[in-house]
């Protein structure tokens, strides 16, 4: 399937700031499934933005104004190649041991709660990846997809006790919940291809992946009870929101910001299948 | 001077001599004279209590420790053996993990120690130098048998001090070094800036430009850091005096922006870069992550060098000598015992009235036990703590610590000292002959902090004729 | 160099050069006060106003006496440009930017900080005050010995220099108003010998009267005393002489910064070139007051200019 992506952040400040910085975390990482054809990221000035690679294997570019001013833009335009993999993600660059994702953090805190939950979610199950499909839909059960019920900062915990939230927290839940059955577990940021018609989506989504030993890492989407397929771009992974967060960003001066995102997912002219 | 109540080592004899022959009362003016000479010069280091005097002097004792050059050949070879297996460690650590696949550390003690910093993975620190600036805390028992209590692989901290004994020493008692071959350590700071300048990113092709980062004037180390940049002829820099522009790392000038390359940063690994690590961080510079990854900046030392000096990492530095450079190591770790190996754990309850037992991630003594000063009940209660949770101990002898003559109230006895030589890491490594002594002002104390009553002496490595002595002209 | 250094260096010359000039103006207020037949209270509230507090201090104590006039210009730390708060706020500049300092300037300030904190309350008492007044002007002349014979002459210095004749401006601005601001008791004339009295303090407040004499010999009159503290180049404390100097170390700094030049610069050459071609016959037919009020704003501006070409 062939995707083409559009992604527009714009930045608006009350009064002039001095100085403006954003990470992004806004290009597709190449894996079996995901071939990148086209990808352009393009910022304030008419410089190419400074790329580099960040210790989860992500592709990080750095976005500086550094001049008085009241509004600026990041634009992301691309296209990509998908297959499905069955959530399966091989070939995709990943520095650090599974190993190293099976420790608690900040937004996936192991709590007796969530110990209690996964435990329960899997009882009666053996095989591994099925343990995993089960605990993807019981995440879902549990949390009940609302917006402006949990916040950037909610953590996996929090999102199980409020029992409603979006695509991060449904990420954080199943991540700590894994983590509970010894089982290394990831954030994912990217894009998602719903179907071809003229909305546009205000946010980046997010799942999570769970490595399973002979099959390596496998993506699930909690939020939409699915393995991840050729709808899916994924972008960034890290132990949680914090290290995958497409965009962070700080100002130098004081105002209040607007931003403003547009992403739009289209099926390219000619890829439809 | 004693490894136990012995007599003085040779190198004391000079300093037995000149005791004997300075008259008390000159003695005592000489100390007097020391302090205001400290005080005026400003070195205090801010301890902020309630109503208490903001500025505390860190008492200095006017008798030198002294080693002689036998011994310091010896230390300095140790040591540069011990920075170099250290950065090995580091570099492979954030690289291949050579180390973890040969199963010579456990790999949860390094990929689940909260000093394992995933960020600096495969980040290309140039010159592959990740501790440039390295403190390493040894206790002598024996003639040349120093063994090493931990390594300072972040930001340790004490040069100033060790820079400005030596200068105190040098007005006070000039004939003494008349008299004595003490080899020089004023040089340190341009030393510093050699190893700073060696490691510039290699993009940079220009005279590197270097500076000093410091969290602020109220920063306990702050004497330390505006000294330093100050005998380097560089600039001291805060946080908000940077800003990072597409990735590369300029300071606000009166002329505008100046692009910096080398930066000798005190502010520590997490208040770094708030938008990669603690976000609320003010002491940082937003944004010098990417700076460090596309190569246009040098942070020394490097960010994650922490892993090398936690206190579970530090039972296998002797490892990486031998895995790294496949020597037998020459400075010893003080022995100890992981209880969560069986083995070792069985021994420790064996010998629970010889050992030291500790919490892996306690401080401050707290849940402690020193079995020899411990009763029977106390050992047997904490036989069953070990029992239940051995995973979380370990257990080291304790150790018959050299002393050294002090200035006490009731005239010049023994305190136990400890010392700090700096380890200079860059293109190669230099070590200046001598480092700060700290000296325990209580009888019979084994603590040599200076919140806890701590003190410090100049140190004197005694070179034989025809070595640079300081003082002399070079 | 650093803007952060730059504007530090450039506040301790100015924390320093204003110890000095509240100690002056205690000086005044001690001088007049002695002789004067009253309780010498409006002196005291002159001295109040002439260190522009009237408010901060009225909030805190409603009408001045000598002993709470004393206290709020000499230590309370509520006031930031008492004695105290001043050599305060310059130690911990100076401890901020250590290595932009030289050692004799260092320990010119660490000193006297050190010596500001053995100092009790008897030494704020009248009897005492002078001797305690004398120290602080011997710490500040330290300063500017030490910071002019051992510091490179580069940016770090001219910011150090225009710091100190920025606030010197201000400050001998400010102490001839004191005059203004000080009634003559009723049955007293102007040009008798109370009037005569006043303005021979301001003189030697300002070291100023072996000067007049030399300059002028004869007695004291109110305008030749503006004319020296105003136009006269040669009177190191005039107006005049500030900004031969303000515009002197502003010229170097263009110069070392390849010619880059901004109000700051036209401004501070607009108010010299008043004071070098004016008369002080003209300052007073339009009124002293007036005119020391305008070059008191306009220095500030010249402040402003300064931080916002440098210091941004």
């Amino acid at each position: 399937m062939r995707l083409n992506i559009r992604h527009r952040t714009v930045y608006r400040y009350d009064r002039p700031i001095a100085y403006a910085i954003q990470t992004l975390r806004l290009t597709p990482s190449p894996h079996d499934g995901l071939h990148i054809l086209s990808w352009r990221l393009r910022g304030e000035t008419r410089r190419q933005l400074t790329a580099s690679t960040d210790g989860f294997g992500n592709v990080v570019h750095c976005h500086t104004v550094n001049h008085p001013h009241d509004t600026s833009a990041v634009f992301v335009e691309g296209e990509v190649e998908t297959h499905d993999t069955a959530g399966v993600v091989r070939n995709a660059p990943d520095p650090l041991p599974p190993l190293y994702y099976m420790q608690p953090t900040p937004l996936t805190g192991m709590t007796p709660r969530i110990d209690a939950f996964a435990k329960e979610a899997v009882a009666g199950i053996e095989v591994p990846l099925d343990r995993l499909h089960r605990l993807m839909l019981a995440v879902r059960d549990a949390v009940d997809w609302q917006l402006g019920r949990t916040a950037v900062h909610t953590d996996a915990d929090e999102a199980l006790a409020e029992g409603a939230g979006v695509c991060q927290d449904h990420a954080h839940l199943f991540i700590a919940a894994c983590r509970a059955l010894d089982v290394p577990a990831r954030y994912v940021s990217g894009y998602l291809w719903t179907g071809d018609h003229d909305e546009e989506f205000d946010a980046n989504h997010a799942w999570s992946e769970a490595y399973v030993e002979g099959l390596g890492w496998v993506g699930f989407d909690p939020a939409n009870r699915v393995c991840p397929n050729e709808y899916y771009v994924r972008c960034a992974v890290g132990p949680d929101y914090r290290g995958a967060a497409p965009v962070r960003g700080l100002v130098r001066g004081e105002a209040v910001e607007e931003m403003e995102v547009q992403v739009r997912v289209t099926q390219s002219a000619g890829g439809q299948q | 001077m004693t490894g136990s109540d012995g007599p003085c080592r040779a190198p004391y004899a000079m300093i037995e001599s000149w005791l004997r022959d300075t008259p008390p009362d000159l003695m005592e003016a000489k100390r007097r004279n020391a302090e205001v000479l400290f005080r005026r010069i400003g070195i205090t280091f801010a301890v902020y209590t309630e109503g208490g005097d903001p500025e505390r002097l860190i008492p200095f004792d006017i008798i030198p420790r002294v080693l002689d050059s036998g011994e310091w050949q010896y230390l300095s070879r140790g040591l540069e053996q011990r920075v170099k297996a250290l950065n090995a460690f580091l570099r492979d650590i954030y690289g291949e993990r050579e180390i973890l696949r040969a199963g010579k550390i456990p790999a949860e003690l390094v990929l689940h120690n909260s000093a394992f910093t995933p960020e600096m993975q495969d980040l290309a620190v140039p010159g592959g130098v990740f501790t440039h600036i390295c403190g390493i805390d040894l206790v002598r028992v024996g003639p040349e048998d120093f063994y090493v209590l931990e390594d300072n692989c972040r930001t340790p901290s004490g040069v100033s001090y060790m820079l400005e004994n030596r200068a105190v020493m040098m007005r006070l008692f000039p004939e003494l070094f008349n008299r004595n071959m003490i080899r020089p350590v004023s040089h340190y700071p341009e030393e510093l800036m050699e190893t700073l300048q060696s490691v510039a990113p290699p993009n940079c092709e220009r005279e590197p430009t270097v500076a000093v980062l410091t969290p602020g004037a109220f920063n306990s180390a702050y004497f330390e850091h505006s000294y330093l940049a100050d005998e380097m002829g560089v600039e001291l820099v805060e946080g908000p005096d940077l800003v990072i522009d597409d990735a590369v790392v300029y300071m606000r000038t009166t002329e505008g922006l100046k692009r910096v390359d080398v930066l000798y940063r005190r502010v520590d690994d997490e208040f770094l870069d708030p938008l990669t690590f603690r976000p609320d961080s003010m002491l940082g510079v937003p944004g010098i992550m990417h700076a460090y990854r596309a190569g246009n900046i040098t942070l020394a030392n490097a960010i994650g060098a922490g892993i090398a000096d936690d206190k579970a990492v530090y039972m296998y530095v002797p490892e990486f000598v031998r895995f790294y450079l496949g020597e037998e190591p020459i400075l010893k770790n003080v022995p100890t015992w992981d209880c969560r190996h069986k083995d070792q754990l069985s021994y420790v309850l064996d010998h629970l009235d010889e050992l030291v037992v500790k919490e892996v991630h306690g401080s401050g003594g707290y849940g402690m036990l020193v079995g020899p000063k411990a009763t029977r009940e106390e050992r047997e209660a904490y036989r069953q703590v070990l029992l239940a949770r051995p995973d979380d101990h370990i257990a080291q002898p304790t150790l018959a610590l050299s002393t050294c003559p002090t200035f006490v109230d009731g005239g010049i006895a023994p305190r136990h000292v400890d010392l700090r030589p700096f380890v200079l890491v860059g293109k190669d490594i230099r070590i200046v002959p001598g480092g700060l002594t700290r000296v325990a002002l209580r009888e019979g104390s084994l603590v040599v902090n200076s919140s806890q009553g701590g003190g410090t002496k100049d140190t004197w490595v005694v070179g034989p004729d025809g070595t640079l002595a300081e003082g002399a002209p070079a | 160099m650093l803007s952060r250094t730059a504007e530090t260096v450039y506040w301790l010359a100015r924390y320093m050069e204003r110890m000095d000039y509240v100690a002056r103006l205690l000086e005044v207020g001690l001088r007049m006060a002695s002789m004067s037949a009253n309780s010498g209270l409006t002196e005291w509230e002159s001295a109040i106003i002439a260190a522009g507090a009237q408010r901060a201090f009225g909030n805190k104590y409603g009408v001045p006496s000598p002993d709470t006039v004393v206290d709020y210009l000499a230590r309370d730390s509520d006031n930031p440009s008492s004695i105290l708060s001043c050599l305060n706020t310059a130690r911990s500049n100076a401890r901020a930017v250590r290595t932009a300092l030289t050692t004799d300037m260092w320990e010119a300030i660490n000193v006297a900080w050190l010596e500001a904190r053995t100092l009790g309350d008897e030494d704020f008492r009248v009897d005492r005050l002078p001797a305690t007044l004398d120290w602080v002007k011997r710490a500040s002349l330290l300063f500017n010995g030490a910071y002019n014979n051992t510091m490179l002459r580069s940016d770090a210095f001219w910011f150090t220099r225009l710091g100190t004749y920025v606030e010197r401006a201000d400050n001998t601005a400010r102490i001839m108003d004191v005059k203004y601001h000080v009634l003559l008791p009723g049955h007293e004339q102007v040009g008798g010998l109370v009037d005569y009295h006043q303005w021979t303090a301001i003189l030697q407040s300002v070291s100023a009267l072996r000067a007049y004499h030399w300059v002028y010999d004869g007695r004291v009159q109110p305008w030749r005393v503006a004319e020296l503290l105003i136009i006269r180049p040669e009177m190191p404390r005039s107006l005049r002489s500030c900004y031969d100097q303000i515009i002197t170390y502003l010229d170097e700094l263009g110069l070392h910064y390849a010619g880059r030049q901004g109000e700051c610069h036209r401004l501070a050459g607009e108010l010299h070139a008043r004071l070098k071609y004016g008369r002080v016959d003209s300052i007073f037919r339009h009124g002293l007051h007036e005119f020391l009020t305008d070059y008191i704003d306009q220095t500030a501006k010249v402040g402003d200019e300064i931080s916002a070409l440098y210091f941004a």
